[in-house]
């Protein structure tokens, strides 16, 4: 194939093989999102220990894009302190599987990469405010989730 | 194909086959379930209006009004011929096969559907014979059933003849093929067993009118609805047919300007047929840009066009079926199927398979196509989906399959 590549050896075998894939009981946040344009749908689960995230779990269906990027996801926030997982964007996902060339290659695939990220934030929006109550450290959260793509 | 015209001429007709696509690469077409490409002869019948004929139609009575109302109408009589309609005030012009739906769903429909009724539906249906049954079903606190498929994608007729045994069922509607599995409707047994009990029948002829001979007056059905834009016309035009003794007893669907004979302040009388039930300005310029598509359609002949697709599916299903880790859905049996191929491979995701193929130039569809109850039904999230027309060629599938391969190759099946 020619042009930017999609397909890597790594989105291949992440596709088969998920990180963290599954569910976690008890989660501090669960949230589920789904994309109607490929039916990806996936469950984004989190645990949260001091402050840090103690454990991350996701289940659900979706293309290969979408399960390479969630796997990719869960391996950076895993242990990080909310504060630093609160700052990871759109390029710390894809730059991990040289996937930035999709935002101006594939404004339609680009939604199946970023599901993920998306749950996550609008997840822990949820979090702070719901079960925190603590409307400062949800910041603008909720307005990135909804600019993401 | 077995007609004096040659898929070259065909395809030297139609100027986006000409173009290139990601790299460089010839465009390979095959979405035509989903809409076909237009010939030049179309696009300029549609320019010629708007250049020379741009006037409104059924009111004015200079030059330009009467051509347009003219070529309007024309395309009226066409549609006749072609479909074997003797009463042309029985063709009603609206956007599209869905719009037809709805209108007969609203208009016929609450008028005769009761609480308790039954309209029949099947599995394979589009959503756009779903989704407007379910509005009147729920408002009427009516029932809605389907007829389902068995595992070769063909309905199981069994349960229409329960259904009708209850004795409630108003309106059985059904697609005459199916747009995920190509699946050729029985339509002659269901409108017999219908008839039999006095049920009327639609048929959603948006996948077969474009691909085979389809003829009314033999049919016997009540209702009839398919688009242009699946036939080589534009699109925001459909068709909605109705038997006229329907027709005659049914109220409008939209009210406003060319469908009234008098309008006072709190009263007023209706338009003759069909003009009741065409609201407004219509689509006046892709009206007649249909009529060229009708043309062309009848300068190949409908029975060169269904056995070429024969030949081509025929090809495609037995190379397709050697390709690693593929799953085809649908009859095997081609005198039931149409030019339309949806499969998977395993558990690679729909969207994954044309990101692939699209690289190389090839346009497939891929997820639920409109027939989210059919995807349950067959237990997948979306497939793939090839569909052939008049201009696509052997290369063509040639070229699918070459893609296809490497979806195996890269994902190690």
């Amino acid at each position: 194939m020619t042009g930017d590549p999609i397909y890597t050896e790594m989105i291949i075998e992440y596709s088969k093989h998920p990180s963290n894939f599954g569910e976690i009981e008890n989660p501090d946040i669960s949230r589920h999102d789904s994309n109607p344009l490929c039916g990806d749908s996936i469950d984004l689960q989190i645990k949260i220990n001091e402050n840090k995230v103690s454990d991350v779990k996701f289940k659900g269906k979706g293309c290969s894009i979408c399960i390479a990027c969630t796997s990719v996801l869960t391996e950076l926030v895993k242990g990080k302190d909310l504060d630093e997982v609160k700052k990871i964007e759109k390029d710390d996902v894809l730059g991990e599987l040289g996937l930035e060339h999709l935002i101006r290659t594939s404004p339609v695939r680009i939604k199946c990469a970023l599901l993920s990220l998306k749950a996550l934030k609008y997840g822990i929006y949820s979090y702070f405010i719901e079960k925190m109550k603590d409307e400062k450290s949800a910041g603008n959260l909720k307005e990135e989730a909804t600019n993401l793509y | 194909m077995q007609t004096t015209i040659s898929i070259e001429t065909i395809r030297r007709d139609f100027p986006i086959l000409q173009r290139k696509v990601r790299d460089n690469k010839p465009l390979v077409y095959l979405d035509n379930a989903s809409t076909s490409q237009k010939p030049i002869q179309v696009i300029d019948a549609i320019n010629n209006y708007y250049k020379n004929q741009n006037a409104n139609i059924h009111r004015a009575v200079y030059a330009l009004a009467e051509e347009a109302t003219e070529a309007y109408e024309n395309t009226r009589e066409k549609i006749a011929k072609f479909l074997n309609i003797q009463k042309r005030e029985e063709i009603i012009f609206l956007r599209g096969t869905t719009e037809a739906i709805n209108l007969v769903a609203y208009s016929w429909g609450r008028q005769n559907v009761s609480k308790d009724d039954i309209i029949v539906t099947t599995e394979y249906e589009h959503h756009s014979n779903i989704v407007p049954w379910q509005l009147l079903t729920k408002e009427k606190g009516a029932k809605l059933e389907y007829i389902g498929i068995d595992d070769n994608g063909e309905l199981i007729l069994d349960q229409l003849d329960s259904y009708l045994a209850t004795g409630k069922v108003k309106l059985v509607t059904f697609s005459q093929m199916s747009n995920v599995l190509g699946t050729i409707t029985n339509t002659e047994e269901i409108i017999k067993r219908c008839k039999k009990a006095g049920v009327k029948t639609l048929i959603d002829g948006a996948q077969s009118v474009p691909h085979m001979k389809v003829d009314l007056s033999k049919l016997g059905c009540d209702f009839f609805a398919f688009s242009a834009h699946k036939m080589l016309g534009p699109t925001g035009v459909g068709v909605l047919w109705v038997r006229k003794e329907v027709l005659e007893t049914m109220q409008p669907f939209h009210g406003g300007g060319d469908m009234i004979r008098e309008v006072h302040k709190y009263e007023t009388t209706w338009n003759d047929l069909p003009y009741k039930f065409e609201a407004g300005t219509p689509n006046i310029a892709d009206v007649i840009g249909f009529s060229a598509a009708i043309d062309y359609l009848n300068k190949i002949g409908m029975d060169n066009i269904r056995n070429h697709e024969i030949e081509l599916t025929k090809y495609a299903l037995d190379k397709m079926s050697k390709v690693k880790g593929i799953t085809i859905y649908g009859t095997k049996d081609i005198a039931k199927r149409g030019g339309v191929i949806s499969f998977n491979f395993h558990d690679v995701h729909p969207h994954d398979v044309a990101t692939i193929i699209d690289k190389d130039g090839v346009a497939v569809r891929s997820g639920h196509h409109c027939a989210q109850v059919l995807m349950e039904r067959l237990d997948v999230a979306a497939t793939n989906r090839a569909s052939f027309y008049v201009y696509n060629t052997k290369q063509e599938v040639d070229a699918l399959i070459g893609s296809l391969n490497k979806v195996a190759e890269l994902f190690k099946l």
